[in-house]
């Protein structure tokens, strides 16, 4: 089973108090087009993820496409439904939650996308847009709603004088602001953030990621930010978690993530990153190949047609996740056969 | 291939309006002047359309009755002006009550998807599948000639084909991220639709609806003419052209008239439906 | 240079819109030597795409190009149509970002190739088929006879890179023109796309002009690079010297503006205020509002000057711009 630990007896896990949001097998498939003569695939999108998210912190899930991290959003969102598994925030089941209490989690959990120019309507005047959940749900009197727009507008740097302004006469990083401060209106807990930043210019893009990290800390807010782009993840997340094929391949606090991947997934995708620094170029990449269909993924290890150190046990065993430091954990055979060998001859 | 105009910030004084095209502007101008010529039939047509004159039989067009008159004597330009008026009244009012059902009906089906869009849409697909013609000239065999029945002959012919194009221009909004936000913001889907998707998805079928309100006086025109749509003493523009047929060859002017009303109607409503088109389009990127 | 292979000089491209002329490039000169990797790196916006489309010939007719753009020699601006066509494809190649859009999704990836390379040379159905390929596995295609007769949806995002690329390579082109190249593509296969184009310099010696906005992908691949803001150039300089030394205030604060581990989050540098519209924009140095060394001068546009043999900046606080603004002898007040 995935959502299985394994304790190495070395290390005991960190204490970080209750999550504020706990995934637990979380599935989702769907089902391709039928074709004429019947018998539609399934996509594995998200096929058993378990995360949590603590009060207060940013966790990223970073992965290439088909990797499931957006399927994965937008079911914490209860955008979509999920096939399996649990969402529970704040002790409520997040997916058998109706109306009233529907709403109420609505409120608490908002959103942030990535497109700055189709996230905001572009019929819509900026503080409309913000005001947009005060209005649904009728939070404060009118006068009070426009009191908290035009101050939301000042909290994520904008002239509140925009607030009458359509969004064709923003340009990419003010809309994006106006997305931040409609997520920020009705005071959530949590901001599940997909590919905020990646749409942006990289001037633009570092003003929008010092401000998510100037709210953060000052709101206490929790983040989960979706991403590709590990240089931001590595600025801003205090914990990641790596996804390939739907599946999470390693977890933990971003240093140690960075500093010593175990999954030969995450050593790969951090060896890839193009580094701004001609002093370092990187080596021939070690991946081969292509990132397989998720329609279709690989037995045992889904990592292992691309995994320079796979093994016979990768192709008829899935790994299950162990545990490498405080909070730190990784699935998979190679990593682990390591670990055990030198917890043995420590012991020796 | 598109190249990115580089940082025109905010195409903040675009020209806007109808009037911004040429096109639009004719079309406006046009329809403005046949409007009111509907409007204020009593008062524009210089003769009482009923008034026969036995002196002026298939009389050809001269000053005090430039369009000529008819086999009865009566003037055709009083005529066509009081027939454009009912000709008119059906082909508008027959839209626009297309219109009021097909798009909700349309909205609604495309923003839920699933199996709302099947109940809805399957029976719209089938009154589509039929021949439009057919369909009018079945519906007023069963209700009796007339042309409050021409009105909803055509509105029934019309309204698959606006609850079409509104299911599929509130697809395309339904995808938009600031719909998804809005429903994970807590939104209600009323007011996502009302607030979000009407607004965006109904440019359109407005175009749309106002180019069908031209062909209108088309369809009108041929339920006349084959006597299925306004009745004596009524006259319209299908019941002028079916009366001067006979004499198309001494009297041709009984037939020219009407005929070209319909045609500039048509065209007139294709221009400005050409204008709102460029009109309505949020990015102004038509052209 | 003498064995400039592209050279730009007072480049400038205007569009025609409702609201006035969009002045996208302004007055870019550079010149690329042959075989070399050249990178053009800026923000969205800032005319890089525009400055690569001027040279191919393929701006909409509400462009206006001046200056001079000569390829080995030959005048590009203002050549007929025809003779842009016969260069295209050939001569000069161009991979743009999004793969899929760049291949005919009714046309087998072999076919295009073969298309493109009869297009331009007068070869046997046979043989363009040889060559094509050869070049699909030129480009790291698994077992092009079996992959030849696919239409490009069959193919995934990185091996679609590879055909366009392939076909850019059909008829050996001098110069090769790739616009955010690895842009649309995942990092493992962006990386995949760096070792490609990397390794095809090396075995073909093909010059290739990379226009990109992500540093990343400039330290890894090119050997020189020329930074562009507003539509003007404002420094080139080798890659080296770019991320060691970079001189232009622009260029320091773009690479001061990149997410980093060291930096505590909320603390990343950013440049305040906007890019200016460029209709009418302002006279002088076009970043100068957001310049935190902005002085009088800067009204004036600075002209692009040597600071060292390979390292050009076009700043007043650069003493190479000042000296060629006012060429020796020519003392400040003397044109008064």
């Amino acid at each position: 089973m995935s959502g299985q630990v394994v304790v190495s007896d070395e290390v005991a896990p960190v204490q970080l108090g209750p999550p504020i949001l706990e995934v637990a097998g979380l599935v989702k498939h769907f089902s391709t087009d039928r074709g004429l003569f019947g018998g539609g695939a399934k996509l594995h999108a998200v096929d058993g993820v378990d995360l949590q998210i603590f009060p207060g912190e940013v966790l990223a899930v970073v992965g290439e496409s088909g990797s499931g991290k957006s399927t994965l959003a937008r079911c914490i969102l209860r955008l979509i439904d999920p096939t399996e598994g649990r969402i529970v925030f704040a002790g409520q089941d997040v997916l058998a939650l109706k109306g009233r209490r529907l709403a109420g989690f609505r409120q608490q959990v908002q959103p942030v996308f990535q497109d700055p120019f189709s996230s905001i309507d572009p019929r819509w005047r900026v503080g409309t847009s913000v005001a947009e959940a005060l209005d649904a749900f009728a939070i404060g009197t009118k006068a009070e709603r426009r009191a908290r727009v035009l101050d939301l507008l000042d909290r994520v740097g904008l002239d509140p004088s925009l607030v009458g302004r359509r969004p064709h006469e923003l340009s990419g990083g003010q809309r994006q602001r106006v997305g931040i401060a409609a997520a920020l209106a009705p005071s959530p807990r949590l901001i599940v953030a997909d590919e905020p930043v990646s749409a942006l210019d990289v001037s633009v893009q570092a003003q929008v990621l010092n401000l998510l990290a100037d709210l953060q800390r000052d709101l206490r807010l929790a983040i989960l930010f979706v991403a590709h782009d590990l240089a931001v993840v590595e600025h801003i997340s205090h914990r990641v978690a790596v996804m390939y094929l739907g599946k999470i391949v390693e977890t933990g606090p971003t240093e140690a993530v960075f500093r010593d991947p175990r999954h030969p997934y995450t050593k790969a995708l951090l060896e890839a990153i193009p580094r701004p620094d001609p002093d370092r170029r990187m080596q021939e990449s070690v991946l081969r190949g292509e990132i397989p269909s998720p329609i279709a993924p690989p037995s045992g290890c889904r990592f292992r047609t691309r995994c320079p150190v796979a093994i016979e046990r990768c192709v008829t065993e899935e790994p299950e996740m162990t545990l490498f430091g405080e909070g730190h954990t990784a699935a998979c055979h190679v990593a682990r056969a390591e670990l055990q060998k030198q917890d043995h001859q420590r012991r020796q | 291939m598109s190249v990115a105009i580089p940082n025109v910030p905010a195409r903040t004084s675009r020209r806007q309006g109808i009037l911004a095209s040429r096109k639009g502007r004719v079309g406006f101008a046009i329809l403005v002047a046949l409007i009111a010529i509907a409007v204020f039939a009593p008062l524009i047509a210089p003769h009482d359309p009923n008034a026969i004159d036995a002196s002026r039989i298939l009389a050809g067009p001269d000053l005090a009755h430039p369009f000529g008159s008819d086999a009865l004597g009566r003037d055709v330009l009083s005529r066509v002006i009081y027939a454009y008026r009912v000709s008119l009244g059906v082909a508008v009012g027959s839209t626009l009550l297309a219109f009021l059902f097909g798009v909700p009906l349309g909205m609604y089906a495309g923003y839920h998807g699933g199996w709302v869009d099947t109940l809805i849409m399957r029976p719209i697909d089938m009154v589509l599948a039929l021949p439009a013609l057919l369909l009018a000239v079945a519906l007023i065999a069963i209700i009796g000639p007339g042309s409050d029945v021409a009105l909803l002959a055509i509105a029934v012919i019309y309204l698959p084909i606006l609850a079409r194009v509104v299911r599929s221009s509130t697809l395309v909004v339904a995808s938009q991220t600031y719909v998804e936000a809005a429903r994970a913001r807590g939104t209600p889907s009323r007011r996502i639709i009302t607030r979000h998707v009407l607004p965006n998805a109904i440019g359109p079928a407005i175009v749309q609806a106002t180019i069908l309100m031209g062909f209108a006086l088309q369809i009108e025109a041929a339920l006349s003419f084959l006597g299925l749509g306004a009745q004596p003493p009524t006259s319209s523009l299908g019941v002028m052209l079916a009366d001067g047929r006979d004499f198309l060859t001494q009297a041709p002017w009984i037939e020219i008239f009407p005929g070209v009303a319909i045609a500039i109607t048509v065209l007139a409503f294709n221009f400005f439906g050409d204008g709102l088109r460029a009109r309505l389009d949020p990015r102004g990127v038509t052209r | 240079m003498s064995d400039a292979i592209l050279t730009l000089e007072h480049v400038d491209v205007g569009f025609a819109t409702d609201d006035g002329t969009v002045s996208a490039v302004s007055d870019v000169s550079l010149s690329v030597a042959s075989g070399e990797i050249f990178g053009l790196v800026g923000e969205s916006g800032c005319g890089k795409t525009t400055l690569a489309m001027a040279t191919m010939g393929l701006l909409p007719a509400s462009a206006t190009v001046s200056g001079s753009v000569r390829f080995q020699g030959r005048e590009l601006v203002g050549l007929a149509p025809e003779d842009l066509r016969r260069l295209r494809g050939d001569r000069i190649s161009m991979v743009f970002q999004d793969p899929m859009t760049s291949l005919d999704p009714a046309f087998s990836i072999g076919e295009q190739i073969a298309e493109t390379i009869t297009a331009h040379r007068n070869v046997q159905r046979g043989q363009a088929r040889d060559r094509a390929l050869a070049l699909l596995a030129d480009v790291g295609i698994p077992e092009p006879e079996r992959r030849y007769g696919d239409a490009p949806h069959r193919l995934s995002g990185g091996m679609r890179q590879r055909v366009v690329i392939a076909t850019a390579l059909a008829n050996e082109p001098a110069l090769m023109l790739a616009d955010e190249p690895t842009t649309a593509l995942d990092v493992t296969i962006q990386s995949q796309i760096l070792d490609l184009l990397r390794d095809l310099r090396q075995r073909l010696r093909t010059t290739i002009v990379l226009i990109t906005h992500d540093l990343g992908v400039i330290a890894q691949l090119c050997d020189r690079v020329g930074v562009m803001y507003a539509g003007q150039l404002v420094e080139i300089a080798t890659v080296a010297e770019i991320f060691r030394a970079p001189r232009h205030p622009y260029t320091q604060a773009l690479l001061a503006a990149l997410p980093t581990q060291h930096q505590e989050p909320g603390s990343l540098r950013v440049i305040p205020g906007r890019v200016p519209n460029l209709i009418d924009p302002p006279p002088g140095c076009r970043f100068a509002s957001r310049c935190p060394y902005v002085m009088d001068e800067c009204t004036i546009v600075p002209p692009l000057a040597h600071e060292s043999a390979d390292h050009l900046i076009a700043c007043w606080l650069s003493e190479a711009t000042r000296a060629a603004a006012h060429p020796a002898g020519a003392a400040t007040g003397g044109a008064a």
